[in-house]
Parts: structure tokens; sequence; C-alpha cells
């Protein structure tokens, strides 16, 4: 092969993702990992320079304290634990639920099909600020579900939905379920019938079938939904403050504090950064378990 | 080939609809046991639609259908003694050969040894020994087709149904391949019933052929049946190249019938037209049947003409005999000797004649 000059056309297509990528991730993440690492100051911004020159002295201010809290205080290792726990059961309860759904889309009439999935994805045009209200309003003592299990008498006093770790969970799996629905319907929809039917044709019954190849060839889509759904739902804010219980602590609440209540921006970005890495690593390792399942399954 | 044993598939009045449109007329056909037999037809003959009945994915509107000695009406797909060979091989693209080929036998527990016993029968068979625990995409087209061969095989099927099964192949490869898949359909003489609308296909493989056009079974018979003795214009034209010649009937005091053409040509047909009472018909004869000199022959059918364009493809050359304004005839001559029809010439006055034997009187 030889090398080729690039165009100006390629230059473009090359660099303007490239630019992006640098002026919203990089440059973040490097200010983030700088932040991390500096002292704490009764300033504005509220951290020491960098440089301090005193009495002709030139002094490096840098701290790990950020870290060392981070990795020894009980209560960050608790968020970091709750916010772990909570985006792994929003992962499989999405998995739950969307899988079902983005097969019995996949497998409907051709034509019908995008209007499934226009169907499913429709309520995400709204703000999503408006729908967390709607399910507040939905699952509050006196809200419409209390008050049908009432008067059906299923119920004798409303039932607390609001306010309960139960209430971040439905929230969150309703809200992140497009993103596990819709790698997962790609995944689905490319599904050759032919092989079903060759399975079936060999004697194999339905549960047979999806049990041996159904599933194990949209393996890569429910991989990919799932890390799509997990990566973002570790560090989610809004929902837990919205409709969860205050005293439960998660990750992006901390954050939050830490940086506009206690104005601890190292502390901050270092919880940050924990996150991050907590959330690569697995992602990563995923990724390259999901690059062989899908080179396999061509 | 066992010809007195009762048939192993015996249709009979078979029909379907979809959606109100008539894709199967009265299907009537009995398939010998361990022959080949193709259903060759264009797409939409409804030839497709009848492997999909025998396979049992849909129910006929009408008709029945026996396997074995057993009537298939209400048997589900998975309880039909057959299998179906897909156009796409449809192998699992994540199991090993050996896992593809022991699919059926897993899903219908067969006990381990009995499943690894015809497992490496199978992979013998196919002549796969040793790539058992390669992943589909790592075999060339002839494999693949293979495995696909042998997953169905291994579960013993009365009849194997294969649904165009060389369509996945590149063409230089299908010589090869078809050879390949009699030599095996041979060896474990397990009945194939496949699809196809490649005429050369079915006349190499087959030793039958059901032509279909239209939802029906226009004529069933050897390769050499249908090529010779096609029944419609439809079946000689499909099959190969053939020349009509439409004309009334003349009542020949020869004990043949002869029929006149409008441009005035007299022709002998080999046997008497179908019906009494009709007063026109239509002969084919094939190209390879007319011979081409320069003197008048002595054969039943001797016309002169003028050679308006000359072929040549190495073994056979085909020429276009002008013999009126309104009439051509195709020839199709065996270059025998190096000069061969090469001697010929375009625009040379020639004689081309056939016998009343060549010349086949179609029905429609």
């Amino acid at each position: 092969m030889t090398k080729r000059s690039l165009t100006l056309v390629d230059q473009l297509t090359i660099g303007i993702p490239f630019a992006w990528l640098v002026t919203f991730l990089a440059l973040p993440l490097i200010s983030v990992a700088t932040l991390s690492f500096r002292v704490v100051a009764d300033s504005i911004p509220p951290v020491a320079p960098l440089f301090s020159a005193n009495h002709g002295h030139f002094a490096l201010q840098v701290s790990l304290r950020g870290f060392w809290i981070v990795t020894n205080d009980p209560l960050y290792l608790h968020a970091f634990w709750n916010g772990l726990a909570n985006a792994t059961l929003t992962a499989v309860g999405c998995i739950l639920i969307g899988f079902p759904l983005a097969f019995a889309i996949a497998r409907s009439p051709a034509r019908r099909r995008n209007w499934y999935v226009l169907l499913a994805i429709l309520p995400f045009w709204t703000s999503f600020l408006l729908r967390a209200y709607a399910w507040m309003g939905l699952i509050r003592d006196s809200g419409p579900i209390n008050e049908l299990l009432l008067s059906l008498g299923a119920i004798h006093q409303p039932i607390a939905i609001l306010y309960s770790p139960a209430a971040v969970l439905l929230v969150m799996i309703y809200s992140y379920l497009p993103f596990f629905m819709l790698p997962m319907y790609a995944v689905l929809e490319k599904l050759p019938e032919d092989l079903l039917a060759a399975a079936g044709d060999l004697g194999a019954r339905p549960a047979y079938v999806f049990r041996t190849v159904t599933l194990p060839l949209s393996l890569p889509g429910i991989v990919s939904g799932a890390i799509l759904v997990f990566v973002p739902a570790v560090g989610e804010y809004v929902i837990p403050e919205l409709v969860g219980n205050s005293r439960t602590m998660m990750v992006g609440g901390i954050l939050w504090d830490e940086f506009f209540q206690n104005r601890d921006w190292p502390l901050a970005a270092a919880i940050a950064l924990v996150t991050f890495s907590l959330l690569m690593v697995p992602a990563l390792v995923l990724r390259r378990r999901l690059g062989q399942l899908s080179s396999a399954s061509l | 080939m066992a010809a007195t044993q009762a048939p192993i598939l015996e249709i009979k009045g078979l029909s379907k609809s979809f959606a109100g449109t008539r894709v199967l007329n009265d299907i009537n056909l009995a398939v010998p046991r361990g022959s080949i037999v193709s259903l060759l037809g264009r797409s939409g003959s409804g030839k497709t639609t009848l492997l999909q009945l025998i396979a049992g994915l849909h129910d006929p509107d009408t008709g029945t259908l026996v396997i074995g000695g057993t009537d298939m009406g209400g048997v589900p797909p998975y309880e039909r003694p057959v299998n179906m060979m897909f156009q796409s091989y449809a192998l699992f693209p994540h199991l090993s050969v050996a896992d593809n080929i022991a699919y059926g036998l897993k899903a219908r527990g067969t006990p381990r040894a009995e499943r690894d016993r015809l497992l490496a029968w199978a992979l013998e068979l196919v002549r796969l020994e040793g790539l058992g625990s390669r992943r589909p995409d790592q075999l060339s087209g002839g494999q693949r087709q293979r495995v696909a061969l042998a997953r169905c095989l291994v579960m013993k099927p009365a009849v194997l149904l294969l649904d165009e099964p060389m369509a996945a192949l590149d063409r230089s490869l299908r010589a090869d391949v078809q050879q390949e898949l009699t030599g095996i359909q041979r060896k474990v003489g397990t009945t194939f019933v496949l699809v196809t609308h490649d005429q050369d296909e079915a006349m190499a493989i087959s030793d039958y052929i059901a032509v279909m056009d239209q939802g029906d079974i226009v004529q069933f018979g050897t390769p050499r049946d249908v090529y010779e003795y096609p029944r419609t214009k439809f079946v000689a034209s499909f099959l190969g190249t053939i020349n009509l010649f439409e004309g009334s009937l003349l009542e020949g005091a020869t004990g043949r019938r002869q029929l006149l053409t409008e441009d005035g040509l007299e022709i002998s047909a080999n046997r008497e037209t179908a019906s009494v009472g009709e007063t026109s018909c239509t002969v084919g004869v094939r190209p390879e049947k007319v011979s081409i000199s320069r003197q008048p022959m002595a054969l039943a059918n001797n016309f002169a003409g003028t050679i308006e364009r000359l072929s040549y493809s190495g073994n056979l050359s085909h020429a276009t005999i002008r013999l009126s304004r309104r009439r051509v005839i195709e020839a199709t001559v065996v270059n025998s000797d190096h000069t061969g029809a090469s001697a010929l010439e375009p625009g040379d006055a020639v004689h081309v004649a056939f016998p009343a034997e060549a010349a086949v009187v179609l029905t429609a």
C-alpha cells in the first residue's frame, strides 16, 4: 500500500470530529484531572494557585487529599456502591423490558416496524424534566396509581412509592430504556429469519431455538445496550434527587454537594475521576469481548 | 432406481392461494424413492410454495400430501420426516461445523454416543473430517453447502428439500459442486426434491424434472423426456432453444400429420396432433437436429435458404438461415473437423433438413 497525501476533504472529515473530541472531551478531562490535585483555598476560584511565590521561594502546591478521602471515607465508598448498584439494576431492568420489546418489534411485519420504533421513542421527544415530574405526579401518595388501588380496595392506605429507591429505579429504567432498546433492535432486526427457520426445521422447539440461536446471536446487542445504559446511570444525579430518598447517597449527589455546597473542587474532581475510571475499565473489557462476539457472529 | 416401489412422496390435487391469488393449481406429483427431482420454473411459478407445502411451512387449501405412506395433513413442520437445506444455507455463525451438524440431533435429544457416531459419519460423507472445529465463516462456499447438507442428512430425513442449492455459489464452482451433490446423494440414497430456476442445473443433477409454470406442473419426466419431447411451447423454449412452426393441418396420405405454415412450408411431424378436429398446431425443432448442407438431403423436411448469421463458439457453431422473407431457422452444428461449419459463410445458399422425428408436436 502506498501512502497517499490527505485531501482537504479527508482532513476536514478527520479534523472536525477530532477538534470536537479535543475541545469537549480531552480538554475538560485534563482540566478536571489537574483540578483534582490542587489545594483548596478560601478564594475565587476556591483553589490555591498551582505555583506560589513565597519569600522568594517557588512552591508547587499539589495534594492527593481528594483521592485519599474518596478511597477511605465510607461515605464516598457507599455512594459509589449505591451508584453502581443502582446502575446495575437499571441496566438489568432495561434488558428485561427492552429485550422482549425490541424482539417483538423486530419480528413484526416489516412495514409496521418503523412505526413501532417511532412509538417507542415518541415520549422522549418531550423534555426529560417534564416526564420526571409527570412520574412524580403519578406515583405520589394522592396520585392516580394510589387512587386507583385504593378505590379498587386492593390497598387501604397509599403506598409510599415516591421518594423511595423503587421510585428511583422505576424512573431510571423508564428514562434509559431507549438507549438499550434501539441498539438491541438494530441487532435483532438483522438476525436472519433463515437461521430461526433452519433451527425449527431441525426439530428445535421455540424455547430451544431461543436459547441456542436467538440469545447467543443477540448478545452483542445486549452488551452494547447495557453499556449505554450502565455508564451514564452510575453518575445519574437528577432522578435520585427528584424522586429518591434524600438520605440515599449517590455519586452524582455527593459530587454536586462537594462542588456547589462545600466548594471543595479538588474533592469533586477526584470523585469524578474515580467514577470515570470505575466505568472505563469494565466498559473496555466488555468492548473487547463484544468485538470478539460480533466478529464470530458475522 | 426402484420404480416398482411406492413413491416416497405423493401429492394429489394440491392447491394453494395467498390473499386470494392462486399460487398452486391442482398439483399432482409422485416422487420415486431415492431419486433427485427438480421443481424447475421461473420466479412466481409456484415452485418455492410447493417446497414449503411439502416442508409444512404452509397448509394446502385442498389436496393431500403423503410422505413415506403417512398423510401429512395436520402434521407440524418439526414432526415431518423432511429437512430443508436453505438457499442461504442458514448455518449458525456462532457454532462450529460440528455443532452445526449436530444441532438437530441435540435438539432431538439423541444420546451422546449415537450423536458422535452420526457426526463422524456425516463429516466423512461430506469430506469435512478435520474441519469440525472451524466456524462457518472460515469455510469456502462449497464447504458451507456441504455443512448445510450434512446438517440435514444426519437427521436421516425421508425427503431432503433443497431450495436453490447453487444460488449462493460462484458460477465457476457450480459444475463441481453439482457433481459432489449428486455423488453424496447416490451414497446415502436419500430422496432429494430441489427447487431451481436454472435449466442447466436441473438437467445436470436430476433424475426427474417437474417443469412448473403459473402454478401448474406442465410436464414431469426425465431430463431427456422434457428436453426431447416437450409437451408445450413453454417447456420447449424454457429448456433450451427451439424453432417453432405454427400452421394449419394437412390431411396427409402418409399416415403422419403434416402442417402447412403461413409462409408456405410443409412440415412432417413425429406424431399425430393431440386432438381430432383441430385445424392448426405448432411443432418445434431443436437447432441441433437441423442439418446444413450445400446439397438437398434425404430427410422428411428439406428447405432451401441462405445463411444469414454464423457464430463460432469452439465446439459448436450456431447458424441462422433465412428460408423466406418471414422465416429464419436456427441450426447448431458440431465442429467435428477443423474446417467444420467455418467452411460455410454468411450469404451462402444452403439446404437445411431435419427428420420427421425431430419435429415435435406441441400442444399449447
